[in-house]
C-alpha cells in the first residue's frame, strides 16, 4: 500500500462505514427508501391500471408502462435518506474527526455515493422483482438491457451525487427536506404514470421539459422495446448534467464548511 | 512541539483571536484556560488544521501549518467539544474505522483498538452502539478514538465539559497517563482546577488576547497572599477579634473574619497566639492560599461564570 492508492483505500473505508450504518437498522432502512416506491407501484396499477389498459398510447398492459417509471420514482425516494445521512456527519462532530485526520478528502463523499447507489440499486431490484411478481415483462434484447442497466446506473449515480450535494449544503435535515421535496414531486409531473399526451398543455409542457420524462421515456423504450427516437440523448445529457452538478457542488460545499 | 505567533482570526467583524503568541514543549500539557467566547475552540480548531488563519505563523513538530497541513494531520489527534464519535456504529466498530483511516495493519489495529477498550474500560459496551452511550462513556471512545495511530500531539477541547465527577476524574488520569507516555497535550478548558491540576503550563485567554502564560505556580504567585478565614460562635466575638487584629474583613452575617496572612506556620502561630491573648474563643479556623479563581479574577476583571451552569447549557445545547 503506497500513497497512490490511499484515496481509493480510503472510499472503500467510506463506503464500508455507509454500509455499515444501513445495516444497523435494517427494517428502517427498507422501510424509508422503499416503502413510498412500493406503495406507489401498487396503488398506481390498481387507480390507472384498468382506465389506460384500454389507452393505444401505453401500448400494452398497463404494468409495463408502470415499471420504469418506478424505477426511476425508487432512486428518487432514495435521495432523501442518502442526503439526511451525510447531513448528520456535517452538523456532527465526526467530520470534524475525519478533517483533521490525513485522509484522503474526496473519501467522505465517495463512501457515501457509492453506498447509496448500491443501496438503491437494491431497492430497484426488489420493486422489480415485486413489478415481475405484477405481471411486468420485458422484450429487450440482450443489448437494449445491458444499455438499461447503463442508464439506471448512470441515473442512480447522477442523483446520488445531487443528494450529497443537497446534504452536505444544508444547514440542518429541515433545509435538506425543504430541497429534496421539490424533487420528489417532480415525478408526478412527468409520463411516469400516465402519457404527456394525455395532459392538459401547461402540465404537458412542463413534463416535457423536464429531467425525469426523458430519462423515463428512455428506459421503457428500451425495456419495452418500443422506438427509442431522440429522446435518449436528451435523457444522457441530463444524467451527465445532474451528475456533474452534483459532484461539483458537493466538492464546493464541502470544502466551504469549515467552521464545524 | 507547536509555535505560534501573532495568531490572528476573525468571522466577518467580528475578532475572535487577537494576536496570539504561543510556545508548547514536546511532552508537556499545555491547558488553554478562557470563558465561554474567549477564542479557545478557534485555537484547536486552527492548530488541529480545520480553520485557516487570517494572519500568523504557526509550526507544529516543525511542520508549517500553510505549507505541510498532511504532514501535521498524521501527528494529531483532536477530540473536538462535541463528541465526534459515530452514535450508529458500535464502541469497536469506530475504533476499527479509525484503524482503517489512519491506514494501519489490520491486526495490529485490532490488537491497539482492543487494547484502548481495555484500558478505557469500554470492552462491556464494545459491541453496543454508541447511540447507547452514557455522556462519559462517548468522551472516553472520542479519546481512544484520537489514540489510534498513536499520535504525538493530542488536542482536547474542554474534555470533561458535561462529564460527572467520577468520569472527569478518569478523564484527567488518562490525559496524566498519556503525558507520562510522552504524548504532548494541548487542552482548552473553563475550570480552573483542571488547569491547575493536569498542566505544565496555562495560557490565560480572555477575548481573542492571551493575558498571561506560565505554570500553574507563576501564575498563582502574581495575586499577593492568601487569607485566613475565622469562625465565630457570636457578634461580641466577632467585634473583639476584629478589633484587636489587623487587616481583616469581617462578615456579620456569617460571623466570619476573614484576616491577610500567607499560610505559613509562622504566621499562623502568630495570629493564634493573638487570638489567645485577647481570650477570644475561635470556632472554626481555614486557611486559603491563593487559586487559579484568584488569578482569573485578578487577570482579566471578570468573575468566571458557574461551571456548573454552563455544563448544564451545554448539555440543553447538544
Amino acid at each position: 500500500m503506497n500513497s497512490l492508492t490511499y484515496p481509493i483505500v480510503d472510499s472503500v473505508t467510506m463506503l464500508r462505514r455507509t454500509l455499515a450504518h444501513m445495516l444497523s437498522n435494517p427494517v428502517v432502512t427498507i422501510l424509508t427508501t422503499i416503502g413510498t416506491p412500493v406503495i406507489l407501484l401498487v396503488l398506481m396499477y390498481n387507480l390507472f391500471g384498468g382506465v389506460i389498459q384500454a389507452n393505444s398510447a401505453t401500448s400494452g398492459s398497463y404494468i409495463n408502462y408502470l415499471t420504469p417509471g418506478m424505477i426511476l420514482i425508487t432512486g428518487i425516494y432514495s435521495t432523501g435518506w442518502a442526503a439526511l445521512r451525510i447531513n448528520a456527519d456535517m452538523t456532527q462532530g465526526i467530520i470534524a474527526r475525519f478533517r483533521s485526520m490525513s485522509i484522503s478528502r474526496s473519501a467522505v463523499l465517495n463512501g457515501h455515493v457509492i453506498g447509496s447507489t448500491l443501496g438503491t440499486l437494491t431497492s430497484i431490484t426488489v420493486v422489480l422483482g415485486l413489478a415481475y411478481l405484477m405481471g411486468f415483462r420485458s422484450a429487450a434484447t440482450p443489448v437494449e438491457l445491458l444499455a438499461a442497466l447503463g442508464l439506471i446506473l448512470l441515473y442512480v449515480t447522477a442523483i446520488m451525487w445531487l443528494a450529497i450535494a443537497v446534504g452536505v449544503w444544508g444547514k440542518s435535515p429541515d433545509a435538506v427536506n425543504g430541497v429534496l421535496y421539490l424533487v420528489y414531486i417532480l415525478p408526478f409531473f412527468s409520463s411516469a404514470f400516465v402519457p404527456t399526451t394525455s395532459m392538459t398543455p401547461v402540465v404537458a409542457w412542463i413534463a416535457t421539459n423536464q429531467p425525469f420524462t426523458p430519462i423515463i421515456d428512455t428506459l421503457r423504450a428500451l425495456l419495452t422495446g418500443a422506438p427509442l427516437g431522440d429522446r435518449a440523448v436528451v435523457a444522457l445529457a441530463w444524467c451527465l448534467g445532474i451528475g456533474l452538478v452534483g459532484f461539483i457542488w458537493s466538492r464546493i460545499a464541502y470544502n466551504r464548511s469549515t467552521k464545524i | 512541539m507547536i509555535n505560534v505567533q501573532g495568531l490572528r482570526k476573525a468571522f466577518g467583524k467580528q475578532v475572535v483571536l487577537d494576536g496570539i503568541d504561543l510556545h508548547v514543549a514536546d511532552g508537556s500539557i499545555f491547558s488553554l484556560l478562557g470563558p465561554n467566547g474567549a477564542g479557545k475552540t478557534t485555537t484547536v480548531q486552527i492548530l488541529s488544521t480545520l480553520l485557516q488563519p487570517d494572519a500568523g505563523s504557526v509550526s507544529i513538530a516543525g511542520h508549517d501549518l500553510k505549507r505541510e497541513p498532511e504532514a501535521i494531520r498524521r501527528l494529531i489527534g483532536l477530540t473536538g467539544q462535541f463528541s465526534a464519535v459515530d452514535t450508529v456504529l458500535t464502541g469497536q466498530q469506530n475504533l476499527l474505522l479509525m484503524v482503517n483511516l489512519r491506514h494501519m495493519d489490520r491486526r495490529a489495529g485490532k490488537r491497539r483498538a482492543d487494547e484502548l477498550l481495555e484500558r478505557f474500560e469500554l470492552v462491556d459496551a464494545a459491541n453496543k452502539p454508541v447511540s447507547s452511550y452514557s455522556g462519559g462513556m462517548r468522551r472516553k471512545l472520542d479519546l481512544a478514538m484520537s489514540l489510534i495511530g498513536n499520535p504525538r500531539l493530542i488536542f482536547l477541547d474542554e474534555p470533561t465539559t458535561g462529564l460527572d465527577p467520577r468520569s472527569r476524574q478518569t478523564m484527567w488520569e488518562l490525559i496524566t497517563e498519556l503525558a507520562a507516555h510522552g504524548v504532548t497535550i494541548f487542552l482548552t478548558t473553563q475550570y480552573l482546577e483542571e488547569a491547575d491540576r493536569l498542566s505544565n503550563r496555562i495560557g490565560v485567554l480572555d477575548k481573542g488576547r492571551l493575558v498571561a502564560e506560565g505554570t500553574p505556580a507563576d501564575l498563582k504567585h502574581r495575586i499577593p497572599g492568601g487569607h485566613v478565614e475565622l469562625q465565630f460562635a457570636d457578634a461580641t466575638s466577632l467585634d473583639r477579634a476584629a478589633q484587636s487584629l489587623s487587616s481583616t474583613v469581617r462578615d456579620e452575617n456569617t460571623l466570619m473574619l476573614r484576616v491577610a496572612n500567607d499560610g505559613s506556620v509562622e504566621a499562623l502561630r502568630h495570629l493564634l497566639d493573638q487570638l489567645d491573648s485577647s481570650a477570644i474563643p475561635v470556632t472554626g479556623l481555614s486557611v486559603h492560599t491563593p487559586d487559579l479563581d484568584d488569578v482569573f479574577f485578578a487577570l482579566t476583571a471578570q468573575p468566571t461564570a458557574q461551571p456548573t451552569a454552563k455544563t448544564n447549557e451545554k448539555e440543553a445545547a447538544q
